[in-house]
C-alpha cells in the first residue's frame, strides 16, 4: 500500500479544485511549509491569503471572505487553529454559519517531540460542542481527497483534522464515502472496533491479528465525528459483543464518549475507550507515543479479547 | 436632511427600547448614533444594501453591544418593520442584545469584541479581488481596542492595502469599569494606527461637518481610520460621560428626564 500524508493529499486536491473554481480561497498562518500549500500560493496569489502568525485574525478574515460568497479553507497546525482561534471558530464560523473550512494539520501528537504546546488532543471535544459544525477526521490520502472535494462543493462550517506523517492507505483509489455514515472496513460478528483518523489503519491491523486467532472483528472508520453515525453504532452494539473505540485524542469528549453516549441511550453494551489519558502527554514521536498509550494493533487485539 | 434630528429621534427610540425591555447598552448607543446616521443616511447606498446587491457597501458593528442603536436605524431605513423591534430581547426573537444573523441588513453577527475588523478585512479583500467599488465600514468601540485580534487585523488591512476599508472608533473614553485610560490606556490611538500603516483622521463624532468628510475620505493603497471623539451617553447630563451608563437601565424618573433632554437637544440649532 502507498504511504502518503493526508496533508499532501489535501493540498494537491485543493490546488486541482481551485483551478476549476475561482471562489476557493486558502488562508494561511505562516504555515505554507507545514501545510504543504506553497504551490497554491504560487499559482493563486490573490486567493492565497497569508495572515502571518495570527490565527484569530486568519479565521475572522476567512469568515469575511466567505460572507462575500467564497469557499474558504483556513489551513494551519491544528494545535493553534483549534485553540488560539477557538472563539473565532465559535462565533465567526459556527454561529455565523459561514462557509469556512478549518483544516488543522499535524494534529493529535504529530508534533510529539515539540511538547505539550503543540498537541491537539482536545479538538474533537471542543468542535463537537459547537452547533452547526461538521467535524471530520480522514484516515488516509484517498479519503482526504474525497472529503476535500466534498467540502469544495458544499456550504458548511467544518473542522477537518489530519496528521503530519505518511500513512498507509486504508482504501483503494476511487473508493467513495458518505458524510455522516461510518465506512465499514471489515465486517465482523464478535467485536467492533470503531476508529477515526490515523488510528483506522491500527484498527485494521488489529482485526487482522484477531482473525488469525479466530476472532471476527468489525472495523468501522468513523471519519465523520459529527454528526455521528448513530445507526452503525447501534447495529454494532446489537450484532457484536462489545465495542472498542480508538482515537488520537483525549479519552474525554472525543469519539469514545460520542459512541458511549449513543450506546448508553439506545443499545447498552460494553465499551472500551482507547485514547490519550487525562495526563500530560510524554515527549516522543508519534510512533513512540502510540506505543506508550496502547494505540497499537497488539494492544487493541488484547483489549478486544477482554470484552469477549 | 436634518441628520441631527434623525439621530435624536433614533436615540429616543433606543431609550424606549432599553426602558421598556430593561436591557441594552444605552451609553454607547448614544455616543455612536451620529456615526450610524451619517453612514446610513448620507454615506452608504442603502438601496443596494437592502437589495443585498453584490456590490453593496458593508457595515459591521464590531461593538455589537450597541445593537439597539443599529436596529433603530435599520428599521427607520426600511429594512424591516419598526414594530418588529417590540420583540427585542424577548424569548425567541431574532433581535438579541448583540446583532444576530437572519436580520435584514446585518452582514455578520457580532458581540464578542475584537472580531468585526477581521471579518471586514476578509470582505474588503474579496471585494477588491473582484474589482467591486463597494466599501467596508467597521465600527469599533474604544475599550474594544484592548483586544489583540484588532491589531492583527489592522496589520493585515495595511498589508493588503485595503483602501476600500474604513475603521471607525467610537472614542467615548469610557468602558464598563471606568475610564479607558485607567482600564487599559489607549491614548495616541491615532499614532498607533498610523504606525500600523493606516491613514488616520481624528474628528468630532457628533459634528456632521467633520464626520461626513472623514467617512468619505479615501487614500490610495491605505485603509482609513476615523477616530471619532464622542461623549458616552450623549444628549443628557444624567448619563453623559458616566461609565455606569454603559448598560444602566433608567428608572421612571430618569426615563422622563432623558426623554425630555433628548427631545430638547434634538431641536437645538447648532
Amino acid at each position: 500500500m502507498a504511504k502518503v500524508s493526508c496533508r499532501k493529499a489535501f493540498t494537491a486536491k485543493l490546488l486541482e479544485l481551485a483551478r476549476e473554481n475561482d471562489k476557493i480561497y486558502a488562508v494561511a498562518t505562516d504555515s505554507r511549509g507545514s501545510v504543504t500549500i506553497g504551490k497554491f500560493a504560487e499559482e493563486f496569489p490573490t486567493r492565497f491569503i497569508e495572515c502571518g502568525i495570527a490565527e484569530q485574525n486568519a479565521v475572522g478574515v476567512a469568515s469575511g471572505l466567505a460572507k462575500d460568497g467564497n469557499n474558504v479553507f483556513v489551513t494551519g497546525p491544528a494545535c493553534f487553529l483549534a485553540a488560539r482561534a477557538f472563539e473565532q471558530v465559535k462565533v465567526d464560523v459556527a454561529y455565523n454559519k459561514t462557509n469556512v473550512k478549518i483544516v488543522g494539520v499535524s494534529s493529535g501528537v504529530s508534533y510529539g517531540p515539540l511538547g505539550g504546546t503543540h498537541t491537539s488532543l482536545h479538538d474533537y471535544a471542543s468542535m463537537r460542542a459547537l452547533a452547526n459544525m461538521l467535524v471530520l477526521a480522514p484516515s488516509d490520502n484517498i479519503q482526504t481527497e474525497y472529503l476535500t472535494e466534498y467540502l469544495a462543493k458544499t456550504h458548511q462550517p467544518t473542522y477537518m483534522r489530519m496528521g503530519r506523517g505518511d500513512v498507509e492507505s486504508v482504501y483503494e483509489a476511487g473508493e467513495s464515502f458518505e458524510i455522516g455514515k461510518a465506512k465499514q472496513v471489515y465486517d465482523g460478528t464478535d467485536i467492533t472496533i470503531i476508529a477515526c483518523g490515523e488510528t483506522v489503519i491500527v484498527a485494521k491491523k488489529a482485526a487482522e491479528k484477531l482473525k488469525e486467532q479466530g476472532i471476527s472483528a468489525r472495523v468501522l472508520d468513523m471519519f465523520t465525528i459529527k454528526p455521528l453515525d448513530t445507526e452503525s453504532v447501534v447495529k454494532a452494539a446489537k450484532e457484536t459483543k462489545g465495542i472498542i473505540t480508538l482515537e488520537e485524542h483525549s479519552i474525554y469528549g472525543g469519539l469514545g464518549e460520542a459512541v458511549t453516549h449513543v450506546v448508553s441511550e439506545l443499545a447498552p453494551t460494553k465499551v472500551k475507550i482507547l485514547g490519550f489519558p487525562d495526563e500530560e502527554v510524554k515527549i516522543g514521536n508519534s510512533k513512540e507515543l502510540f506505543e506508550h498509550y496502547g494505540l497499537t494493533p497488539e494492544n487493541v487485539a488484547s483489549e478486544a479479547k477482554k470484552l469477549l | 436632511m436634518d441628520l441631527k434630528k434623525i439621530a435624536f429621534d433614533r436615540r429616543l427610540e433606543v431609550l424606549d427600547m432599553v426602558y421598556s425591555k430593561k436591557s441594552g447598552h444605552i451609553g454607547g448607543s448614544m455616543s455612536c448614533m451620529d456615526i450610524l446616521t451619517s453612514l446610513y443616511y448620507c454615506v452608504m447606498d442603502v438601496q443596494k444594501i437592502k437589495e443585498h446587491h453584490e456590490d453593496r457597501d458593508r457595515f459591521i458593528l464590531s461593538k455589537g453591544h450597541c445593537s439597539e442603536a443599529l436596529y433603530t436605524v435599520l428599521a427607520d431605513c426600511g429594512f424591516y418593520d419598526k414594530a418588529e423591534l417590540d420583540t427585542y430581547t424577548r424569548f425567541g426573537t431574532k433581535f438579541a442584545e448583540h446583532p444576530t444573523k437572519g436580520i435584514n441588513g446585518i452582514e455578520i453577527a457580532t458581540g464578542a469584541l475584537g472580531h468585526g475588523l477581521s471579518a471586514g478585512v476578509g470582505m474588503a479583500i474579496s471585494l477588491k479581488n473582484r474589482k467591486s467599488d463597494a466599501h467596508v465600514y467597521v465600527l469599533m468601540g474604544d475599550g474594544e481596542q484592548a483586544e489583540g485580534s484588532i491589531w492583527e487585523a489592522a496589520m493585515a488591512a495595511s498589508k493588503f492595502e485595503l483602501d476600500n476599508l474604513t475603521m471607525i472608533i467610537d472614542r467615548n473614553r469610557l468602558q464598563i469599569s471606568g475610564s479607558t485610560e485607567d482600564v487599559m490606556p489607549l491614548d495616541n490611538l491615532a499614532e498607533k494606527y498610523q504606525a500600523f500603516g493606516c491613514h488616520v483622521i481624528t474628528c468630532d463624532g457628533h459634528k456632521y461637518k467633520e464626520l461626513l468628510p472623514a467617512l468619505k475620505e479615501r487614500k490610495a493603497k491605505q485603509p482609513t481610520v476615523v477616530v471619532a471623539n464622542t461623549v458616552k451617553g450623549y444628549g443628557s447630563s444624567i448619563m453623559a460621560n458616566k461609565a455606569d451608563w454603559h448598560h444602566n437601565i433608567p428608572n421612571a424618573e430618569e426615563y422622563e428626564q432623558l426623554k425630555s433632554d433628548l427631545t430638547k437637544k434634538g431641536l437645538e440649532v447648532e
